[in-house]
Order: structure tokens, then sequence, then C-alpha cells
């Protein structure tokens, strides 16, 4: 559906998005996530043909971004953030204009407007200016907006910045809905939002994709050895080491520093293969021991660990 | 096309949402008023010349403010990236802003129509040059629009927008009241550049072709200059 290839761009001497490829199927929710100035927005208003690229190309079905910009733009309903409308016009006149500009028929735009207005729960200020509403209304208009064409393509930036608990998860039910028949990209920095709406998440950070692949995968991939945290009381680290070190599986034993003060618990982490849980080795390996065995749990790496590590600040 | 017609329909809607523009209508009549009839018994010609002499002067201050918005709104609240990403074209957007530009100025003269029609009650009114003062203003007018679209263009704030405007305008407008400090040679030229030039010779009722190719060239630059400034900025 959408080929990007090298996409890159320069704003003076600044590098906002560098070589990017990326290749969005048919009904797929992509989440593009990043630290603040990593270039999401900037892809994504590449995407839209808002900003040319410096260089690449991106190509939407049979249509290139440089010769064919107006039919791209028929495919794509866009949002941009925090859906900056029309201040002074009605909600109505303004979904009309967008019905308009999108060259709807004249039958079909008001039960489009209408369809539109049940879908994203705007019917009760229809009749108020774009203005005077919340911004969870207004994100709501943007996102009716972005829909009017009934566009093959729905990109979102930044959906639910701003909202409060409830608004998010009405928004995320709607982009949920969408994305059943629609490709759907959503930019964001918020972590469990793409967890919970995205069928393939992309990682990027200062302008480079880091992490390409399913929620699964990104942790899967990106995890390699993983740790087992353990506490025991009446051992010493050395012989610690020796038992549980002979296990097979058990890369490191090292030794923790200590959460608590007030009993004289070893706390150790233990680093293991990827392959298998070796918890109940270890448990069996300490049965035979007389220490006790106050503590003994796996680290799970999640979206956050990953994202962490791939965008941290060298 | 039909975009550009979309967007004309909609921005020459939305200027009569906000108070803006009955304000400017207000002060551009009660300027205009002022100035012609306060002078007009005093000469004791039925005629409108007063009237369109006036108008370079005080267009190069209104349209600005008719202006100032058009593109500095859409960039300070962000919608120009939406209006951008609908399939529409450079073009479109600037031809419907200048369009919907355009017509909310011969809006601003309509009302003006009651001048001629009281002053042909007073006397003897040559309707001619009255007619071609009209064409001259909307010609005028639509040449500062576009100057004034030019700048708006330029800059997300309306103040700057509307100061550039007025710059520009009222060069063109004084340019050839400054001649005498320039060298002989160089008269005839810049005079040609002066759109008070061009605009007397309508509004004295003389419809010459260069005088209207004047004006539809000026436009044609400023919005061919928005034009630039709006794919530079993408």
């Amino acid at each position: 559906m959408i080929h990007v290839e090298g996409l890159t761009k320069y704003y003076g001497d600044l590098c906002a998005v560098n070589q990017i490829d990326l290749d969005i199927p048919k009904g797929e929710i992509m989440g593009l996530l990043g630290p603040n100035g990593a270039g999401k927005t900037t892809t994504l208003r590449m995407l839209t043909g808002f900003l040319r690229p410096t260089s690449g190309s991106i190509r939407v079905k049979e249509f290139t971004a440089q010769e064919e910009p107006l039919e791209i733009k028929k495919l794509i309903g866009y949002l941009p953030e925090s859906a900056p409308l029309y201040q002074d016009m009605l909600v109505y006149d303004y979904l009309s204009y967008v019905a308009d500009i999108r060259q709807l028929k004249k039958d079909r735009k008001q039960s489009r407007i209408e369809q539109l207005a049940d879908l994203c729960g705007i019917r009760e200020v229809m009749h108020r200016p774009i203005g005077e509403l919340s911004k969870g209304y207004k994100q709501r208009v943007g996102l009716a907006h972005s829909m009017m064409s009934d566009p093959e393509i729905l990109i979102v930036d930044e959906a639910t910045s701003g909202l409060d608990p409830n608004q998010i998860v009405e928004i995320r039910d709607i982009i949920r809905r969408i994305g059943k028949e629609k490709t759907v990209i959503l930019s964001t920095h918020i972590l469990s939002e793409a967890e919970a709406t995205c069928d393939r998440i992309v990682i990027i950070n200062r302008g480079k994709i880091v992490a390409d692949g399913s929620t699964e995968t990104l942790i899967r991939s990106a995890s390699g050895d993983f740790f087992i945290h353990s506490s025991l009381q009446g051992a010493q680290f050395d012989s610690v080491k020796s038992e549980l070190g002979s296990i097979d599986g058990v890369l490191d034993i090292a030794p923790r520093k200590k959460d608590r003060e007030e009993d004289d618990a070893l706390d150790i982490k233990i680093t293991c293969r990827a392959d298998g849980d070796i918890r109940e080795k270890i448990y069996r390996k300490i049965k035979e021991t007389d220490w006790v065995l106050l503590e003994l749990h796996r680290e799970t790496k999640t979206l956050e660990n990953i994202f962490r590590e791939l965008t941290r600040e060298n | 096309m039909r975009q550009a017609t979309i967007i004309c329909r909609k921005e020459f809607k939305s200027y009569f949402v906000s108070p803006i523009a009955y304000i400017v209508i207000s002060i551009f009549l009660l300027v205009t008023g002022w100035f012609f009839f306060s002078v007009f018994f005093l000469y004791d010609q039925a005629s409108l010349r007063n009237f369109f002499q006036l108008l370079p002067l005080i267009f190069s201050f209104v349209v600005p403010a008719i202006t100032m918005r058009l593109f500095s709104e859409e960039l300070n609240v962000g919608s120009y990236e939406i209006l951008l990403t609908l399939p529409v074209t450079f073009w479109d957007v600037v031809l419907g802003k200048f369009l919907a530009g355009v017509g909310f100025l011969v809006c601003m003269l309509i009302p003006t129509i009651s001048y001629p029609i009281t002053v042909s009650f007073l006397g003897q009114l040559d309707w001619g040059p009255v007619l071609g003062g009209y064409m001259g203003a909307i010609l005028l007018g639509g040449a500062f629009t576009a100057i004034g679209l030019f700048a708006s263009s330029l800059t997300r704030n309306q103040i700057t927008s509307f100061i550039i405007a007025v710059a520009i305008c009222f060069a063109l407008t004084v340019i050839d009241r400054t001649l005498f400090f320039l060298p002989r040679s160089a008269l005839g030229f810049i005079s040609y550049l002066g759109t008070d030039f061009h605009f007397q010779n309508i509004s004295k009722g003389i419809v010459d072709s260069r005088d209207i190719l004047y004006f539809l060239s000026v436009s044609f630059v400023a919005l061919y200059g928005a034009r630039l400034v709006m794919q530079e900025k993408s």
C-alpha cells in the first residue's frame, strides 16, 4: 500500500529524518514511536505530502509523491497533532466544507456527515464553533474530518495527547474500529497506547528506524538474555556463585545492591540465556542447600524497556 | 478550479463571521465619506473625482487589513497543514483566497454607490468616469489584495503581515510623488511603476489597456510570489 525508500529530510543543516525505508501493507495499524524530536511528525508530514522530502521516494498504491501528489492526498486522511482546525467555523460548516473539498457527491454528503457524527460522537456539538469545543471534542471533529472521504489510509499524529483517560479509550476504540478495514498510521510517545492499538510498531530515534515489528517480536528480538532476581538468606556469595553457576543456562551471577536494609539476605542477579525458563532448576538447586529462599522472580522486558534501550542518549 | 471556488466560498463566509469585516467596512465608509463630502461643496462640482483620488491612499491601509489574516491566521493556528493535505494545489489555495479578498473588497465598495447617487441629485453627474472609477477601484483593490496575500504568506503574525503589505502598497501609491528627487531619464519608468498614475487614468474615464495590464501584472506577480512562498515552506 505504502512504500517508502530512503526518505530523508533536512531542515537547513539539521537532519530530521535519515534514510527511512518502510513498507506498509493494506489493513495494518502501524504505530510510529519515538522520543520527542525523533522525526515522527516530519515523517508523517512527508507521507501526507505537506513537506517535500530532501531525498528518497514515497509511493502510495501506484502513485508517486513527486508526480501525482494530488492523487495521494485523495487516498489519505490526515489529522495533525492537536487538531488545528478553523476556530471560528461551526462544526457542521467545517465538515460540509471538507466534504466539498473532498468532492463528495451532494446526495452522499449529508448522510456521510451524519454517519461520522455518530461514529465520532459529535452530534451534540454540530452547531457550535470549533474554537469553543473542549480538546476531546476537537480531536473527534478532527477525526471526523480525516475520515470524510472514507480514505484508504488514515494518518493520525499524537491522537490522544492531552485527553483524559475516558477520551483516550474512546478515541482508541474509534481508531481500532477503523483499522479493521483501513491502513492506519499513528504516531505516539505513549507506549501502552501503541501496544494496545497497533499490529506493528516502528521505533525511530534521531530520524532513523531502530526497531520494526509486532509487539511480541520486538520484545523477543530485543531481549536476548534475561535476568532472574533472587534473594537468599544465610548464603555466602562465593558458594552461591559456584552452586548456581553450574546450572546449564546460567551465564553470570552478580551481587545486587540491597533494596532493604533490615535483613541480612543476599540479593543476586542471575543472567540467563534467552531459551527456556530455568527458574525451576534454580529452585531445586537451592532446595538442596540450607539457604532460605526469600525471593525469586524473572524480569520481563516490556516495550518500555526496549524503547528506553533503543532510544537512550549515549 | 472547483477547489479554488470552494476555498473562496469558505474564506468569503468566514470574513462575515468575525467582527473584523464590519469594522473595516465601517471605517472605510467613515473615512471616505468624511474626506469626500467635507470638501465636496467647496469644489462645487458634481463629480466623484475627489473620492477616486483618495482611494489609492485609503486602499493601501484598508486592503492590508482585509488580507492580513488570509494566510497568517492559518499558519498561526496550524490549519495550514490540514489545508495542504487536502487534495488541493498551491494555485487553488492562492486563487481561492485572492478571490475571496476581492469579493470582500467589492462588498466594501457597494455602499459607496450611494455617493454618486447622492451627487446625481445635486447636479449633472457624468456617469462615465464613475463607472471607470469603480472598475479602476476593483483593479487597484485586486492588485493590493494580491500584495496583501503575498505579505500574509510570509509570516504567521497578522500585524507583521499588515505592516509589510501597507509598506508595499503605500510605496507603490506615493512613488510618483517622489519623482522630483530622481533624474529625468528615470521619470517615465518610475511613474509607470506607481499605481496612482494608472489608477487616475482609469478614474478619469480613460480605459487604456496598458493600465489594465499594469494592475493585472502586479496582481499576477504578487500571487506568484505567494505561491512560491508556499512551495518554499513545504
